[in-house]
């Protein structure tokens, strides 16, 4: 067993403790960024529901829990894919017709769109939290002897590392993420080729969308599953996004994991300024470099 | 990229348009408070206010900010604090928030016209929340609870503010006087450089203007209107809170100017009452006021992007 | 057959216009959380507890009609003063009920006092509101902060938890009632190790468990209420509080929240109530027509039948007066009458604007303990009326002091 030791005074519980919880959060904005990368790499779209998709992974995973009697694996599965197919009904539905205008009247109609989705929920469910417990096998946890370590706390930074990898990979190393990106550079060209775009912009928002599905049945049973859990994430994760620039994957996956950490650090030493300190990081991030640590120039 | 909102191509001498509209809203305001809840009507102008700040913003120059309720929210703050802890009177006390939304537009303004479009909208709501954190846990807002109790004091120390008619009439002046100041601003040089910036920013920088600059100016203008209209609003209600801060109201009033019509005088005025007597009536369904809101905005892009007084003014031909 | 039928409209024009020209109207208005965290503890039951008192009241009887609209003020200050002065302005109600979240109080009450109504308290508990906030308007029933922080906190100094950490809700009740528990922890030989402030409606509390947990103190003390004293207990489990020997407070638990938590996570939770539907047959008996209108199975908290005695006697003293405009002047006569009523029994309402009656500390089942539905606590002891609220000499309340 490792014996307790204090870093600049701070209890050693308490420091890997918060780190802990960073990465978890880091594992989040990882997930959601990254979902919010690709789809603007590909629809040049910001998409504000993202958030309410995110919470809309977590409903899906509690209802499949309460009415039908489907836990969490088989929801690990289920759910991105439901929540991918509403994102595909929103892009045929809403955003097909507003490719022409001004990318801002995007940001707009997905604002409202994330309003009604949000406001459905709450009407419904109210705005306290649903319950939803750590499935069985992952509960419990480990003392490590310097933290106390839950099982399903590590599970999800496990989880989250392996899903950001899969989807780099697949865009950046794979013929159909090439497909993608040169879709993305010079869609008529793409097109020209045989490749048909359209519905590769379909698929790939239905993907982005069903990402922050995933994300969400992974947040139901460590953040209590409410309507407003969506709103209060995206905003960070927009910050996170212009910090790491809207460029790469690997940048959005990066910047994600990167900042959960501060974030942790920063409850640790200086726990009035945690809520505060990505937000921070954009503004001098923005001064010093504004195209975003990853981005590249305008 | 496409501008954001083309107004209808329109002759000079139809400036009779806005001298109608302006009586209209002035003769509006005289006469209603004797057939409705003056409260509301006061609580709309402020909206209005806010709108037609944040107009100018998105209507002339073509920068939307996602984040306005960071000025309007924190020069409440501000004027509450002064007229409550510092004992300041009324005009005073709304002078204090109005600088205070003139310095945060300064500060923000400079870190975000550094970016365009889809960034700029993203960092002025970054702002905003960090500011609205901010405000959730600074000693002086009160956190959930708010300033509370915010004394309206007397006006120039002659008029008792207290006095709901006394203060309508206030309101009513410093709106309108606003809401003119704001139209003088647009038909300016200065306006016109805006107007060239939402246009083509290329074009008016190869023709020498540091576009940076203006865009500077007009945000702190915008900020610093809608810091007037949170100060005024934190008199009337005698409270100023976390949901003045709250990214909702920065969506507010997107959606009131969106309604009303991006681009036009009367647009925003429009749009806040509208929206304002929409959440009245709806409030006993609570919840469904999200919903209808995030509704209308999703209607309006698709199919009503002028709003209403830009529909009118295309359909009428004039300016409005 | 024609005779009768014009004796009976004659009966009706008499006695009708009679019952017209005496009846004093009256308009109630329920404003709470109807969709949020305390949506379980007042929410809609509070509307039905006001109609039950109206029903018992019998208005007809004393020449009156009562009218009960209600309102969601969504926990926001703002919302409930813009309510609440609507109200008074163009609806033309009477007096005010329930209203927790003690912020929303807090200016539900100043408004209340500018326009000359009656704010009959029940959900909300900051002590401030019979002390420096104090209104000539105001009524505070049910509970409040001091009397949770002498009941729960001194049980819990007294058998051992000198030690404590509080998790505060960021707002005037939590504040309140950090305060109060404080005050009787260290004036009953404890010690205060630290204090956390979490936002209203906070999700998840790990952070702020983990700085209890840093801490070492022998008793966490949950300042907060509804949805976040749950998720704290629940999330605490998660991360072996109690396996790691700390003992979590729950300074204010309804009875609803423990049905929530589970038998099997609250029991042995200590808490302080003044009212709990299993105490008595008159209890038993009027939660059974509460639970008629419910029909969802839950169980009244003390807040609703908190709401039910106070309508019922402002009701009473309206009648006394034969009037409901000058809400002073009424709330000074239900300061001058005794209360009765069969939920709460006999009891006062003090100058300062307190009702006075006992308090109970009960503790929670253990799962087997529980013979049925609802049978979720063991009465500890019971803290009589005189003890269980601050003495006025305490208040700092500016009505006191003159």
């Amino acid at each position: 067993m490792l014996p307790m030791f204090e870093v600049f005074g701070i209890p050693s519980q308490a420091l890997f403790g918060q780190l802990l919880l960073g990465l978890i959060n880091g594992s989040f904005y990882a997930l959601l960024s990254l979902g919010l990368a690709v789809i603007f790499g590909m629809l040049n779209i910001i998409n504000f529901t993202h958030g309410a998709q995110y919470m809309m992974g977590a409903f899906a995973a509690f209802l499949l829990l309460r009415y039908v009697g489907i836990g969490y694996w088989p929801a690990l599965v289920i759910v991105p894919f439901i929540v991918g197919v509403t994102g595909i009904v929103i892009e045929r539905l809403f955003l097909k017709r507003i490719q022409k205008l001004d990318h801002l009247y995007g940001l707009i109609l997905t604002f409202g769109l994330a309003l009604i989705i949000e406001g459905l929920f709450r009407n419904y469910y109210g705005s306290s939290g649903q319950p939803y417990g750590v499935p069985e096998s992952l509960q419990g946890g480990r003392n490590l002897g310097f933290m106390f370590l839950p099982n399903y706390r590590a599970w999800v930074i496990a989880f989250s590392l392996a899903v950001c990898f899969a989807t780099w990979f697949a865009i950046e190393r794979t013929r159909l993420g090439s497909y993608l990106r040169a879709a993305t550079e010079n869609p008529a060209l793409v097109r020209a080729f045989g490749v048909n775009v359209p519905r590769m912009v379909t698929l790939t928002y239905g993907f982005g969308v069903g990402l922050a599905g995933l994300a969400g049945v992974m947040a139901a049973p460590i953040y209590n599953v409410s309507p407003q859990m969506g709103s209060d994430i995206i905003i960070v994760v927009f910050a996170v996004v212009v910090i790491g620039g809207m460029g790469s994957i690997m940048g959005a996956i990066v910047t994600g994991f990167t900042l959960g950490i501060v974030e942790g650090l920063t409850k640790v030493f200086f726990p009035e300024a945690s809520n505060t300190v990505i937000f921070v990081i954009m503004i001098v991030v923005l001064l010093v470099r504004p195209a975003g640590l990853f981005g590249r120039s305008a | 990229m496409a501008t954001l909102a083309a107004a209808a191509p329109v002759r000079r001498e139809t400036e009779w348009s806005l001298a109608v509209g302006g009586a209209v809203l002035v003769i509006f305001l005289v006469a209603a408070p004797f057939a409705l809840y003056p409260v509301f009507i006061m609580k709309a102008l402020c909206f209005a206010l806010f709108a037609c700040a944040f107009n100018l913003l998105i209507g002339y120059v073509g920068l939307v900010s996602f984040g306005h309720a960071l000025y309007f929210g924190w020069a409440g703050y501000l004027a509450a604090h002064a007229a409550k802890v510092w004992g300041l009177p009324p005009e005073l006390a709304v002078l204090t928030g109005t600088a205070t939304g003139m310095a945060l537009g300064l500060i923000a303004g400079v870190v975000a016209i550094r970016r365009q479009g889809i960034y700029f909208a993203m960092i002025t709501l970054a702002l905003a929340q960090m500011m609205y954190l901010v405000a959730l846990r600074v000693k002086m807002t009160g956190g959930e609870d708010g300033i509370q109790g915010v004394p309206r004091g007397r006006l120039f120390g002659a008029f008792d503010l207290s006095n709901e008619m006394t203060m309508y009439a206030f309101v009513v002046v410093v709106a309108l006087a606003a809401f003119f100041l704001i139209y003088r601003i647009i038909n300016s040089p200065f306006g016109e450089v805006l107007k060239a910036i939402r246009e083509n920013e290329q074009r008016a920088i190869s023709l020498g203007y540091k576009t940076d600059d203006y865009k500077l100016v007009a945000f702190v203008l915008s900020a610093t209107l809608a810091g007037l209209a949170g100060s005024v609003k934190a008199l009337v209600f005698q409270l100023a809170s976390l949901t003045d801060v709250h990214w909702t109201m920065s969506g507010e009033v997107v959606l009131m100017t969106l309604v009303g019509g991006l681009g036009t005088i009367f647009g925003p005025i429009v749009g806040a009452f509208l929206i304002v007597a929409m959440e009245n009536y709806l409030a006993p369904f609570g919840q469904w006021v999200l919903v209808i809101q995030g509704a209308v905005f999703v209607i309006c892009v698709l199919a009503f992007r002028r709003g209403i007084v830009g529909e009118l003014a295309a359909r009428l031909r004039v300016r409005l | 057959m024609r005779l009768t039928t014009t004796v009976a409209f004659a009966a009706v024009a008499l006695f009708g216009t009679a019952a017209q020209a005496e009846d004093i109207n009256v308009k109630l208005g329920v404003l709470n959380d109807m969709s949020s965290l305390y949506a379980d503890i007042s929410g809609p039951g509070s509307v039905i507890a006001a109609k039950l008192a109206v029903e018992d009241f019998n208005p007809a009887a004393h020449g009156m009609k009562v009218e009960i609209i209600s309102a969601d003020h969504q926990n926001k200050p703002d919302v409930g003063s813009n309510i609440a002065r609507q109200w008074f302005d163009v609806d033309h109600v009477d007096a005010i009920l329930d209203v927790p979240t003690s912020s929303v109080a807090l200016a539900v009450s100043d408004v209340t006092r500018e326009k000359n109504k009656v704010f009959l308290i029940s959900g909300a508990a900051s002590s401030d509101l019979t002390g420096p906030k104090c209104s000539p308007n105001s009524v505070h029933w049910t509970y409040d902060t001091w009397m949770l922080a002498n009941g729960t906190g001194k049980a819990l100094v007294k058998t051992g938890g000198d030690t404590w950490f509080f998790l505060t809700a960021d707002y005037a009740f939590g504040h309140a009632l950090e305060h109060d528990t404080a005050a009787v922890v260290t004036a009953n030989g404890g010690k205060v190790l630290g204090a956390v402030d979490h936002p209203l409606n906070t999700q998840d509390f790990s952070s702020f468990l983990l700085q209890a947990q840093a801490s070492k103190a022998k008793i966490i003390g949950l300042a907060n209420a509804g949805g976040d004293t749950i998720n704290s207990i629940k999330q605490g489990a998660e991360f072996g509080i109690t396996a790691g020997g700390q003992q979590f407070a729950g300074l204010l638990v309804f009875v609803t929240d423990v049905q929530a938590l589970g038998l099997k996570t609250a029991q042995g939770l200590v808490l302080t109530e003044t009212w709990y539907w299993d105490m008595n047959d008159a209890n038993r008996a009027w939660t059974k027509r509460w639970q008629a209108e419910r029909q969802d199975g839950k169980f009244p908290s003390m807040v609703v039948a908190g709401v039910y005695s106070a309508t019922l006697h402002y009701l009473k003293a309206v009648a006394a007066l034969k009037s409901a405009a000058d809400g002073k002047a009424v709330v000074n006569q239900m300061k001058a009458m005794p209360t009765d009523d069969p939920l709460f029994g006999k009891g006062y309402v003090r100058t300062d604007g307190r009702k006075i009656h006992p308090a109970y500390l009960f503790q929670v089942k253990k799962p087997e303990e529980s013979k049925y539905a609802g049978d979720v606590y063991n009465l500890r002891a019971t803290i009589p009326a005189e003890e269980a609220f601050r003495p006025m000499k305490d208040d700092n309340c500016p009505m006191v002091t003159n």
